[in-house]
């Protein structure tokens, strides 16, 4: 390994090659023979590079002092469970961050970085020694002995030395732990406690060509306890910036001086040393934060280097979980400090030849350094961050400093970044309805089974109701609390009918209480604002709950929390524990799996094709919001399966020997799967569901057993999402590929599923020869919904709370450097009441869209559909109809007046654009017409629609209600939408009006050659004609991009287009294996040569004379001649316009009649 | 007429002190002139009640009943047409129906092969001259009459006051237009609990200093009063079942409730002690974005 990065370091190899290798194994044929020879000799070690890299850097980092949350009254036993560090207490969570600085041994503070791959797992070739030598890939092999593989990740590693990972780091020239390709490690090698060597600052010619001369670090001069010098505040965005990192240049040169004499004599210090005053930090409460000075980074080349290497592992998703490394990163970043090597660790160890390396991080400067060039190549993820993330990241000081670039596009994201990840407050609890459809004495057996089954239903309530009464007082315990009673309530469901209604009950309980995020646990995200807003949106009576929500630790755990039941999932969960019911859970898996069958058969409605941008908009926001309903419920629904599923083979430990292993695992691999997710999985990839599918996947994975991963069936799932994962790059954006947001919400889950402690850290690092590759079903791929943005910022953070994690990493940063009142975006978008857009329930609106969600609850579900989709119906005619009515007018209205100014202009001379400005200042205002016409609409045309599509029977209070409702829907919908877009909308018709108008002017106005077209990049959307067809055209599309075409050829070509040639043999016989034939397609076409002047009628028809004796199929010559017919019968005059398809008698011939 | 707690313990303390009768209930009214005559008669009843309640079991033992039936035949033995049954439950202090049906059942045991059922028992004190000993039917005749709390007589008004009110509910139901299941429509369609009215559009109640309003789906009429006792027992066998099939709903106290069992008006149970006057209804109001 330590090859691979030397051969880089030495430029012997570019790091795109290394990449490249690493990914694929690339051979010669991507890179010169030269890079591949340096890379082939290391083949062996190819698959072991990135879990190195990982460890590498983790143990490199090893001596920064983290900044990270003041010590979260974690104990230091419930880390153990955390999956970020099976590695053990020593090694305790990011919520165990108390432990980070044992006081009795300070030096073995970690970097604590959330460990790549679950704390002390990590694995270079040291470790693989440590246990045995087993490869990463070697899931047979890590079966064996005492230690299996997935136990490795619950023990301490290196149970002699807990501690050695974290106060020994490794460094690239220890040949014990980085030997040379090809020297066989001595067997004991890895239980030697290596000494860490870190040569005397040698100051290299190497370093002499980079800036920074030194690596120690100042100490703060200033004495403010602040990292940065509070010039930074006065100039927010980083024009006082360079002043700022230099002021203290002069003083610090001195210093840098003296302590350059000092390092020459002492033989350790390539770290800086704590001021003697501060001592080491024992106690993360009280640590300041080092200033970090990019003049000061000790060996820029090798970090950006690394940096770079380590960047294309991410890009490439070689790292098994994007979000655990931008979480690193952003801890180097926010490094409060380096604790000082002992000196002990400093001396040469014994063997190490030649290469006099340094650590990698000699000081905080190089941490930040390396971070904030990682973050640089990580822009694009960065920039779909919510936008509290993006606020804090562009006013860290240190991001500043070091890349004023990367701090100007993160701002500038920052200000563009509309999605604010506001929290959807959960409903209050509420219960299911009665139906009587479903619920009444006839859908019961007996008249005892329907009366158990009331009293039933009252028991789950009051049970459900003291849950939430007491659960949080300290020790209330559901078990001895409620378990006796639901365990009696369920002893009375003898039928199996009495069975399913409960189950019924259940489920919808469940989805109904923990659907929404905030009945999930709650993520709060974003900036304070966005809790205000909520405050100030939502009930106001429900400020206790959130109150206390927020005053709860909002420990999600660290980047990588465990899977768990937060919120009201508790309560379901342990009423599945104590009810402890055979029947109850083998009913609760039918009906769950039957409902995630059927919510994963979503179809996301098609969008019509639409003919302009923007209209699709309209339709846009419902559906996403469709989506993200079934894809949290199907996420809870998958995740309460797994549950109930693994339950009665999940335990705490993996099974102890290898024997009791096989023996299980030949138990379990003849038990059928509970719901054939497999197929699920290879259903969705094939039908590019996979955005929809894989989320509820992970969830249900994420609660499978230890063996689970080792049974044949679920090892070909992991690895199909392996593949998958490795298939999301994210910076290739090409056609049909999936959105990035979809992409990255799977990056996310996979990774964290990755993560999980009974998944086994190997798996990630297995060979990829073993995966089938899965086939892409074309034909469906258009309907997919990979392709659609469906995913947006709001559901990628309720999906995964954790990336938040990364928000209040900085957060604590910001609160740790003291003093810092906000940060300069606040001062410029300062907080105004205008976020607090929502009106208070109180009025009229607030109180009516509570009372239509109250108005759905008892009424059959069917109801509500029928009016959810009446509304989104006519409001998306509504917005047709404006365009055809109302803004046609406008754009009539805007033809005359251009005319008159013309008329005007002829004298005076003026320029287009500013007829345009002209035009749209005085037709724009009517567009406030287009709200009061949209609600007239909507209230003339939602009302009989929802009439004609509800019972007859429906009482007319019930119906008229619905009407209401669906017209306010209607309304809100198409307003919304025309009030945010009809300007723009009069703008562009106005627009393609006003040059309409000029064109018909002539040629004068303006240099018409480049106005348009030429920009226009329609060739994608010409369809291709020859077989396969994979790719039609609907008809209306076809047509316009033919218009398209006309009107580019006439107005926009400025030499003589052949187009002739369109009716060349070759051309024409294109036609011929399209079926249904276009014959209508081709006549407009030849219509409209000849009506804008393209081509002469002569001209046509001796092309189509010279067809006739071309070769044709029988059928097709025959039709051909029927066209030229009509073509020939079409009067010579272009007025009055015909349309082609009235000239086809509908006895003409089948053909084109069809057409 | 709500009453704060204390308020309530204050009238309910007075009434230990005094016996079951008209009068008593007149000095009550002197005592608390601002509250109702309704409201007071409630509290006295539901007071009286559990005052029955806890010294009944004392009344119903073996020896208990053989005396007083002995005292009753040795009385009427003197003089039939004396207040006798009557006279003996004001003095061990028992509700006079209550004693009447003892001394019926005692009555019945001695003269008839099998003991009576109670719907016997309870045909023949709806209707004292069927009972065959012409004596006895007098005697149960002066205790029902007389019994203030308990008895058929007692019952057919409750009843029938409770049946006013849901009338006098469902005329301003009716009145404000809201459109509305009954109990009978509900039990026609198989609803397995059913609250007096089910609305079929739900109304939002605004509360004076409330922030928001609540949202009520069903509504429930009680003419009485809501002390705790009653309270409770209603919120358990109905109050919650409704809410746990309906969702929220009001509850109307026709004659008051003490204020602090109001406490269910986040989790969706109201009490009022009138129909709501400030209510918003769908479609009320623009809808308009």
């Amino acid at each position: 390994m330590a090859a691979v990065l030397e051969s880089l370091l030495r430029e012997e190899v570019s790091v795109a090659a290394a990449v490249r290798w690493i990914a694929r194994g690339a051979q010669s044929s991507e890179g010169d023979a030269g890079e591949a020879a340096a890379l082939s000799s290391l083949r062996p070690l190819r698959k072991e590079f990135v879990p190195f890299l990982l460890n590498f850097l983790r143990e490199q980092s090893s001596r920064v002092v983290p900044q990270g949350p003041p010590t979260p009254a974690k104990t230091p036993g419930s880390s153990a469970a955390l999956p970020g560090r099976p590695g053990g207490p020593p090694r305790g969570g990011r919520g165990a961050r108390s432990q980070l600085f044992p006081p009795t041994e300070p030096l073995s503070a970690a970097a604590e970085a959330p460990a790549a791959r679950r704390g002390g797992r990590r694995r270079g070739p040291g470790q693989a020694r440590e246990r045995g030598g087993r490869g990463p890939g070697s899931l047979e092999e890590g079966v064996g002995g005492e230690s299996p593989l997935w136990a490795g990740s619950r023990r301490p590693r290196a149970a002699g030395s807990p501690s050695r990972a974290r106060s020994d780091p490794p460094n690239l020239s220890n040949l014990e732990e980085f030997p040379p390709v090809g020297s066989v490690p001595p067997g004991s090698a890895g239980r030697t406690k290596p000494s860490r060597r870190i040569n005397p600052t040698p100051v290299s010619e190497e370093r002499s060509l980079s800036k920074p001369k030194t690596c120690f670090t100042s100490p703060p001069i200033n004495c403010v306890p602040g990292p940065q010098p509070s010039v930074l505040d006065s100039s927010p965005w980083g024009q006082g910036l360079t002043a700022g990192c230099r002021s203290l240049q002069e003083e610090r040169e001195m210093l840098r001086k003296e302590r350059s004499k000092q390092l020459q004599q002492s033989p350790a210090p390539a770290c800086p040393t704590p001021e003697s005053g501060s001592s080491l930090p024992t106690r993360t409460g009280n640590l300041t934060a080092e200033p970090a000075d990019p003049a000061k980074v000790s060996s820029r080349q090798r970090l950006e280097l690394v940096a770079l290497v380590y960047s294309s592992c991410i890009a490439e998703n070689l790292v098994p979980n994007l979000f655990l490394e931008l979480f690193f990163v952003l801890q180097l970043l926010t490094a409060r400090r380096m604790v000082a090597a002992k000196s002990s660790d400093l001396e040469p160890s014994p063997g190490v030849l030649g290469s006099p390396e340094s650590p990698l991080f000699q000081s905080v400067h190089d941490c930040v350094f390396f971070a904030v060039q990682v973050l640089e190549h990580q822009f694009q993820v960065l920039s779909c961050l919510d936008k509290g993330t993006l606020k804090l990241l562009a006013e860290n000081e240190r991001l500043l400093c070091f890349s004023p670039a990367l701090q100007g596009r993160l701002r500038a994201a920052y200000e563009g970044s509309v999605a604010k990840v506001s929290l959807a407050m959960p409903p209050a609890v509420q219960a299911v309805s009665f139906q009587p459809e479903t619920d009444n004495r006839a859908n019961f057996s007996s008249d005892r089974a329907f009366h158990t089954f009331k009293k039933q239903r009252d028991v789950f309530y009051e049970v459900l109701r003291e849950w939430e009464d007491r659960h949080e007082e300290p020790g209330w315990d559901f078990e001895k609390g409620l378990g006796s009673r639901i365990r009696a309530m369920m002893g009375q469901l003898s039928a199996a009918c009495s069975h399913s209604h409960f189950v019924r009950l259940f489920q919808k309980q469940l989805l109904q209480m923990c659907q929404s995020p905030g009945g999930a646990g709650g993520t709060i995200l974003g900036e304070a604002p966005d809790v205000l807003s909520v405050l100030g949106a939502d009930k106001l009576g429900r400020l206790r709950r959130l109150q206390e929500r927020l005053a709860a630790p909002q420990s999600s755990g660290g980047p990588c929390p465990p899977p768990s039941f937060p919120g009201c999932q508790a309560f379901f969960r342990d009423f599945i524990l104590s009810a402890g019911s055979f029947q109850f859970n083998q009913h609760l898996m039918d009906s769950l799996s039957l409902k995630i069958r059927e919510l994963n058969g979503f179809v996301l409605p098609q969008p019509e094709a639409s003919e302009e941008d923007g209209e699709a908009d309209v339709d846009w926001q419902g559906e996403r919001r469709q989506f993200a309903v079934v894809l949290l419920s199907l996420r809870l629904l998958a995740k309460f399966l797994g549950f109930v599923a693994f339950l009665p083979y999940r335990g705490p430990e993996p099974p102890p020997t290898r024997e009791l292993q096989d023996s299980i695992l030949a138990l379990r691999s003849q038990v059928p799967p509970v719901l054939d997710v497999r197929a699920l999985l290879q259903q969705g990839l094939r039908a590019h569901r996979a955005v929809l599918t894989v989320p509820w996947l992970v969830e249900f994975l994420s609660l499978a057993d230890h063996i689970v991963p080792m049974l044949d069936y679920y090892r070909s799932i992991f690895s199909l999402l392996l593949h998958l994962h490795r298939s999301l790059v994210l910076s290739k954006d090409s056609d049909g590929e999936m959105c990035f947001l979809n992409k990255l919400l799977l990056l996310a889950v996979l990774g964290w599923l990755f993560q999980i402690p009974t998944v086994p850290e190997d798996l990630f690092f297995v060979e990829e020869g073993q995966v089938d590759v899965f086939e892409m079903d074309t034909e469906t791929s258009e309907h997919g919904l990979d392709g659609v943005p469906v995913v947006d910022q709001h559901l990628l953070y309720t999906c995964c709370p954790y990336i938040g994690e990364l928000r209040k990493l900085l957060a604590v940063w910001v609160s740790g450097s003291s003093g810092r009142s906000g940060g300069f975006v606040r001062k410029i978008t300062p907080t105004t009441t205008t976020s607090l857009g929502a009106p208070p329930l109180r009025t009229t609106q607030g109180l009516q869209a509570q009372l239509a969600q109250a108005f759905f609850h008892n009424q059959p579900p069917s109801l509500r559909r029928t009016v959810e989709f009446v509304a989104e119906r006519i409001g998306s005619n509504c917005v047709k109809h404006i365009k055809a009515t109302l803004v046609a007018d406008l754009v009539h209205q805007a033809e005359s007046l251009l005319q008159e100014q013309l008329v005007t202009q002829r004298q005076e001379g003026g320029d287009p654009g500013q007829l345009l400005e002209i035009l749209c200042s005085q037709l724009c205002p009517h567009g406030a017409q287009a709200l009061t016409q949209g609600r007239e609409f909507c209230q003339k045309k939602s009302p009989g629609a929802v009439r004609a599509l509800l019972p007859e029977e429906t009482p007319a209070a019930v119906l008229s209600s619905a009407e209401n409702i669906a017209v306010g829907l209607a309304i809100e919908k198409a307003c919304t939408w025309l009030s945010a877009n009809i300007t723009a909308l009069i703008r562009r018709e106005v627009k393609a009006a006003v040059s309409r108008v000029l064109r018909a002017q002539g040629p004068e106005p303006a240099a018409r050659g480049c106005r348009r077209g030429c920009s226009r990049a329609f060739a994608d959307q010409i369809p291709v004609l020859g077989p396969p067809a994979q790719h039609q055209l609907e008809r209306g599309q076809a047509r316009r991009l033919l218009h398209t075409l006309l009107s580019l050829w006439k107005d926009d070509f400025q030499v003589p287009v052949p187009l002739q040639l369109l009716l060349s043999p070759r051309n024409v016989g294109l036609l011929a294996d399209t079926r249904p034939r276009e014959w209508d397609l081709l006549l407009f076409l030849l219509r409209e040569l000849v009506e804008k002047g393209l081509m002469g009628r002569k001209e046509i028809e001796a092309c189509l004379d010279s067809l006739r004796e071309a070769q044709w199929p029988e059928d097709f010559a025959e039709e051909l001649a029927t066209l030229f017919n009509l073509f020939l019968a079409e009067p010579q005059v272009p007025e009055p316009q015909l349309r082609a398809c009235e000239l086809v008698q509908p006895n003409r011939g089948t053909v084109l009649a069809q057409s | 007429m709500i009453l704060t707690k204390a308020q309530y313990d204050e009238i309910a303390q007075c009434l230990v002190s005094v016996p079951p009768t008209r009068q008593s209930l007149r000095k009550l009214k002197q005592r608390f002139p601002s509250q109702s005559q309704a409201t007071l008669l409630s509290i006295f009843s539901q007071e009286y009640q559990k005052h029955i309640k806890r010294t009944h079991a004392k009344h119903h033992t073996s020896e208990a009943i053989e005396s007083y039936y002995q005292r009753y035949l040795h009385g009427v033995g003197k003089n039939g047409a004396a207040p006798v049954l009557l006279e003996l439950a004001n003095e061990v202090d028992y509700a006079p129906s209550l004693m009447a049906r003892i001394i019926l059942e005692r009555f019945l045991q001695e003269h008839e092969e099998t003991p009576p059922s109670k719907s016997v028992i309870n045909s023949l004190l709806r209707d004292p001259s069927q009972i065959p000993d012409g004596v006895l039917a007098n005697q149960v005749y002066q205790c029902t009459v007389n019994d203030c709390c308990y008895g058929p007589l007692v019952d057919c008004i409750k009843h029938a006051i409770g049946h006013e009110h849901e009338i006098l509910l469902r005329d301003l139901l009716l009145e404000k237009n809201l459109s509305f299941l009954d109990e009978d429509q509900l039990r026609a369609k198989g609803y397995d609990k059913t609250p007096d009215f089910i609305l079929q559009v739900p109304v939002v109640m605004l509360c004076p200093l409330a922030v928001e309003g609540h949202i009520i789906h069903w509504i429930e009429s009680k003419a009485s009063f809501g002390d705790e006792c009653s309270h409770h027992a209603y919120l358990h066998d109905q109050f919650w079942s409704y809410w746990n099939r309906f969702g929220p709903g009001l509850v109307i106290y026709w004659y008051g409730f003490i204020q602090e069992l109001d406490c269910n008006r986040e989790r969706g149970i109201l009490l009022k002690a009138c129909f709501p006057t400030d209510i918003v209804t769908l479609g009320h109001g623009a809808a308009a974005p």
